[in-house]
């Protein structure tokens, strides 16, 4: 099991290096949120008029689902570094030495956990200069970051399991874009649950991107709702699991050979 | 034997796919490596070289027959293979944001070595492969030649017993490619590394194996070491130029009467005859001619190649290519020790196979 520890260590010191050596790489991946962000914010500023909207203003409401949408997404790429592990010799050379498929996953899982982090500080700091309010406060967001790390957790792992399983980028393009959109649109991220129509209320009570994004609204609100956290929290704990032991079973099929 | 064979491979048979489109890549592969010498696979692209490393070192299962290396079984303790060899693929293994010093300690922790040794190894292993000036540079802005060697390095981190090194010098030009074989066969001589190498430069396993397997379409060709794969054909050519003329017809006579020399022809200003061995024949030939009173000018003896041992087995040629591809420093270039294969198939519209 330690050797399992140290190695989970320095496989995670190894790509959070390679991200300190390339700091745009995680830039690239804010525009889009923020264009959301940003632009949906102004654009549907008085959307929350609207009964359903429980939150006073668009953005407080707004902010808390992108940072959940940009976990997910940025995560749902994860697998490209095992891609260009499998195009080189570096796959073959994990493989071939005495590393545990188990420090594999979980270092890319540390590494997603990280970025989500980073990401979603920066988010709520563009969001809160932007005019959105977290009246929970540092409790709250705690608790969000908690949320968007466990579904980043979950499609990173999914996006790993994928690229070991298949071995090819066009299988990750295939998963953001057929995934990662729908699931974004199928949710509340966008607009209040009673406003959503009723076959797409229904697919958002199994989406785990909806189950995060109302925990973390929640989180942020004044009068938070732990219980409801708690539970969201768990479904994505169980469906982060899930998703890791897939991860590690993709690396001990391709350790058993083909 | 003493030793168990450091590589030991039993009817090893690989196919990849079903039906009319399965591709054969190993028909029945059986061959083992004496422990501490270097043993070189032969064959063009697709024969199954890098199927066969690959089933030895845990990367792929045989769909039959069974193999071992250090004396553990590839499929039922492949934990305790991985520890006991080391591995180097056709295409890089190290990561190219990170130094090379960076690298190399991180694939020693990997395999467990502890922090100060591994720390004492890399300082060690930087040295010998001549990569300290480098080390604390980025990899992608080494030279093609220098990736390589810190490949071979990463390889040996861990004091393995068994060195698989897969098409180890494709791409490299020919200097690099030279400092390589110097290391590897030291590696050999002076460590009691066995290893095993993949090639399709018939003169790199002319050069370097102690034992040779050729290869091709899955199967075993032949196999010896070289010298014995060549003085199977048949016998070496001694030719001597005569720098005084007239004194042809008195050199065929002289070597026609030595024992063990058949088929001597004089020209106007040369002869030569056929021996088992050209360089044990040497002596012989050069005595017979003093005592004859000619006097010889140049002497050359050409034994058969590797490429004539394929095309006996093979039934044709090798037609060996070596793309002399500079790869000196090309900052910002990652692989550029990877990216070239050269098309040595001979028989044409052969198709790579490896996974």
């Amino acid at each position: 099991m330690s050797a399992a520890v140290v190695q989970t260590r320095l496989l995670t010191v190894r790509s959070l290096r390679r991200l300190s050596r390339q700091p745009a790489l995680l830039m690239f991946t804010l525009v889009q949120p923020l264009v959301w962000l940003l632009l949906f914010g102004a654009l549907f500023q008085r959307i929350s008029a609207l009964p359903g909207f429980a939150a006073g203003r668009y953005l407080d409401y707004l902010t808390p689902g992108i940072v959940v949408m940009t976990a997910m997404s940025t995560a749902g790429w994860s697998g490209t570094s095992i891609v260009e592990d499998l195009d080189r010799g570096v796959m073959d050379r994990t493989l071939t030495s005495s590393v545990r498929s188990t420090a594999l996953t979980a270092a890319s899982l540390i590494h997603q956990g990280v970025v989500t982090v980073v990401q979603s500080l920066i988010l709520l700091g563009i969001g809160l200069v932007a005019g959105a309010r977290y009246p929970a406060g540092w409790p709250g967001v705690l608790a969000l970051l908690a949320c968007t790390v466990l579904l980043g957790w979950a499609f990173a792992a999914l996006s790993d399991a994928i690229a070991l399983a298949v071995g090819d980028q066009a299988a990750l393009i295939a998963v953001s874009q057929f995934l990662t959109l729908p699931l974004t649109f199928l949710s509340t991220i966008m607009i209040a649950p009673g406003l959503l129509p009723g076959w797409v209320a229904t697919a958002a009570r199994y989406n785990p991107v909806d189950w995060a994004a109302r925990a973390a609204r929640e989180s942020l609100t004044s009068r938070t709702d732990w219980t409801f956290v708690l539970e969201r929290g768990a479904l994505l704990a169980a469906l982060a699991a899930a998703c890791a032991a897939l991860t590690v079973t993709a690396y001990r099929a391709r350790r058993r050979g083909r | 034997m003493p030793h168990p064979p450091a590589v030991e491979a039993v009817d090893l048979v690989k196919t990849y796919g079903k039906g009319n489109r399965a591709v054969h890549a190993l028909r029945g592969i059986t061959f083992h490596v004496a422990p501490g010498t270097v043993f070189g696979v032969l064959g063009p692209n697709g024969a199954g070289k890098s199927t066969t490393v690959r089933i030895l070192s845990t990367l792929a299962a045989p769909d039959a027959g069974h193999a071992s290396v250090a004396g553990l079984d590839v499929r039922r303790a492949p934990d305790a293979v991985r520890r006991a060899l080391g591995y180097v693929s056709q295409r890089p293994g190290f990561d190219p944001m990170a130094t090379g010093r960076e690298n190399l300690m991180l694939q020693a922790r990997l395999q467990a070595v502890p922090a100060r040794q591994a720390r004492r190894r890399t300082q060690e292993l930087l040295g010998r492969f001549d990569l300290l000036e480098a080390a604390d540079r980025l990899c992608r802005t080494w030279s093609g030649g220098m990736q390589r060697k810190l490949d071979v390095a990463m390889g040996l981190v861990h004091d393995p017993r068994v060195l698989f090194l897969d098409e180890p010098t494709t791409g490299l030009d020919p200097q690099a490619r030279r400092e390589l074989w110097d290391e590897i066969a030291r590696l050999a001589r002076h460590e009691q590394v066995s290893v095993l190498l993949t090639t399709h430069y018939l003169e790199e396993a002319d050069q370097l194996a102690d034992h040779l397997l050729i290869i091709d379409d899955g199967r075993i060709v032949a196999q010896g070491t070289p010298q014995a794969l060549k003085a199977a054909l048949g016998s070496d050519t001694v030719r001597l130029e005569l720098p005084d003329r007239g004194q042809a017809e008195q050199a065929r006579a002289a070597l026609g009467a030595l024992p063990g020399v058949s088929g001597a022809l004089a020209d106007e200003t040369a002869v030569s005859a056929r021996v088992a061995d050209g360089v044990d024949a040497l002596p012989g030939v050069l005595a017979a001619l003093r005592r004859a009173g000619v006097r010889a000018g140049s002497v050359a003896v050409a034994s058969p190649s590797l490429d004539d041992v394929y095309l006996h087995h093979a039934g044709r040629r090798f037609r060996e290519t070596v793309p002399d591809v500079p790869t000196a420093s090309t900052p910002g270039s990652t692989a550029a020790s990877a990216s070239t294969t050269a098309p040595t198939s001979g028989g044409g519209g052969r198709e790579q196979v490896q996974a």
